[in-house]
């Protein structure tokens, strides 16, 4: 998996929770809180789509990671293609 | 169907709280399954049928409405964790409410959806109170839910800071009250400040179906979600073991097991399924069940609409003819001084209008004077009050020729407290629950908790939000909850 599909996948998931948000201008590297009106109770939303997905555990110490589409694709796509490999 | 004997977890009552709890837990895999005594779902908001016709139970307007586009609202919230979509509500816009004081209805306040419409009422009718007033609402922050934090203050005082004319405190207060207080003549200050948001700053709402357009959103999405239901089954016994609750005994004579038991139906009422644990678990629960809000509502259905009458610009009037507002259990079997009408017609439903015309009018009541009443008298009774409650409430609608209410209604119905206690198990036909909360819906039963009236969030959304809330913080991840 590339970084950019990454990134679909986590905008797919945002979509989903937060359908009433315009998703088509998404800067990458700024944090999501600043660019969508997205709360605590939503980034969990989005920890919880990735395991019920894609099988992928985030634990709470690396919800930070989460913070921008780049960041979330710096540390997803390794999980992902880890998960990928060993299927 | 082969029937599961243990589930993730076991959600007593297929209310809106109930069932926002189950589409959360279902949605994130866990087995999860909602036991409903009555045949129909929705809890304190319902619907039955007599005669060929659906009438609704609670919902007058579904409050916290904002149009589209409008962010980081309870209903925005409640709309994402459920995976709605805003369209699937159907909700239409009222078109103005009223807040009507004095034995002729002198003082009047309209309000709408947009809050400036009550500013400048208030500026017109209380010139004197307005600045104190722009300050009130400014106090009444972002919308964040206020479940866990402590109620601390009463909303008299906090209002008695900025306004200083107790007529416009009681009006003010009367509609946030009559919509979601289970205290008597005063509110929480956190109740007050969630109550003012949802009917002043955000507004109020209905689909042209009612309450079953909602219920039957959220019936879809659970089922969708995989969740179960059992309908007619209610949960007789939660039986307890080492502090949790190791199994439900079922109304069918049935026993199951749960992880985790979400109950809806109230604290005391809960307490009660807590058949054979501890005297002091129970107390923990259970308070004075006599201090329960209750009310009585006339139905009418009318061959016209409300409009061919005269009465087509009010969606909701709230009413009072005494000097001061009274919220509380009334001595008598009604009280007949203030109440609720509404018209549930009189939403921008833009050509989709209601094929009957319906009037309602809500009154506080007491328990205890309808629970004992033999048949005969109960009917009579019923009959009585329909005609006292229409007379009072006339009063603060524009006038109509004596005679073409009558004319123009086709049927009519009442319900009691004797009714909602019968149809829901709420004790003493509460509507609001007990008037002490339990914010964070723990119980001494480590894996029971509370969701619902008796959680502390009221109204439709407010119930949504109940179940939500709880299914988050003590089962998806208590480990946010702190």
């Amino acid at each position: 998996m590339t970084k950019d599909e990454c990134k679909k996948l986590v905008v797919d998931i945002i979509a989903d929770i937060a359908p009433d948000e315009d998703l088509s201008h998404l800067k990458p590297e700024v944090r999501l809180r600043d660019q969508l009106q997205l709360d605590s109770m939503d980034f969990l939303d989005i920890v919880m789509e990735l395991r019920k997905r894609h099988g992928i555990e985030v634990p709470e110490a690396d919800y930070i990671q989460l913070a921008s589409l780049d960041s979330c694709a710096d540390y997803l796509t390794p999980k992902f293609n880890a998960l990928a490999a060993k299927t | 169907m082969k029937r599961s004997s243990h589930y993730d977890v076991a959600i007593i009552g297929a209310g809106l709280s109930g069932l926002a709890a189950g589409i959360r837990l279902a949605h994130f895999g866990r087995r999860v399954c909602i036991f409903e005594r009555h045949s129909a779902p929705g809890g304190l908001n319902s619907f039955y049928s007599l005669d060929g016709r659906k009438y609704d139970v609670g919902l007058h307007a579904m409050t916290n409405y904002v149009p589209r586009g409008v962010k980081g609202t309870p209903l925005g919230k409640l709309l994402r964790q459920l995976r709605i979509d805003r369209d699937e509500f159907d909700l239409c816009p009222q078109r103005q409410s009223r807040v009507v004081f004095g034995l002729r209805g002198e003082t009047g306040l309209r309000f709408t959806n947009d809050m400036a419409v009550l500013e400048e009422e208030i500026a017109k009718r209380f010139p004197a109170q307005i600045d104190g007033f722009r300050r009130l609402a400014a106090l009444i922050g972002p919308s964040d839910d206020a479940a866990f934090e402590p109620p601390v203050t009463s909303a008299r005082a906090i209002i008695r800071r900025h306004i200083t004319d107790r007529l416009l405190e009681d009006m003010l207060l009367c509609p946030l009250m009559f919509y979601g207080s289970a205290q008597e003549n005063d509110m929480d200050s956190t109740q007050f400040g969630i109550m003012f948001r949802a009917i002043f700053l955000e507004g109020l709402a209905r689909p042209p179906e009612g309450v079953r357009r909602i219920l039957r959103v959220l019936l879809e999405k659970y089922r969708a979600a995989g969740g179960e239901r059992r309908m007619q089954c209610g949960v007789a016994g939660i039986i307890e073991r080492d502090g949790r609750a190791a199994a439900l005994r079922l109304d069918d004579g049935g026993e199951i097991t749960a992880d985790h038991v979400l109950s809806s139906i109230g604290s005391v009422e809960t307490a009660r399924l807590l058949a054979d644990s501890t005297e002091a678990d129970r107390a923990a629960l259970a308070g004075p069940s006599t201090d329960r809000l209750s009310f009585v509502e006339t139905i009418r259905v009318l061959k016209c609409q409300p409009q061919e009458l005269g009465w087509g610009s009010d969606t909701i009037v709230f009413f009072n003819d005494s000097e001061r507002f009274e919220y509380a259990r009334p001595g008598q079997q009604v009280d007949i001084r203030s109440g609720i009408i509404c018209f549930p017609n009189n939403f921008e439903f833009n050509g989709r209008e209601l094929p009957e015309g319906l009037l309602r009018i809500t009154c506080l009541a007491n328990y205890d004077q309808w629970a004992y009443l033999p048949e005969a008298q109960y009917r009579a009774a019923k009959q009585r009050w329909l005609e006292a409650m229409t007379r009072s409430a006339g009063r603060f609608l524009p006038p109509i020729p004596a005679g073409a209410l009558a004319a123009a209604t086709i049927a009519t119905d009442i319900f009691t407290p004797r009714t909602i206690t019968r149809f829901t198990g709420h004790l003493q036909g509460a509507i609001y629950g007990a008037p002490q909360k339990i914010r964070d819906g723990r119980t001494p039963v480590k894996n029971l908790y509370l969701c619902g009236t008796d959680q502390g969030l009221m109204g439709i959304i407010g119930a949504m939000l109940s179940g939500i809330t709880m299914a988050n913080a003590h089962i998806l991840h208590p480990e946010a909850r702190e």
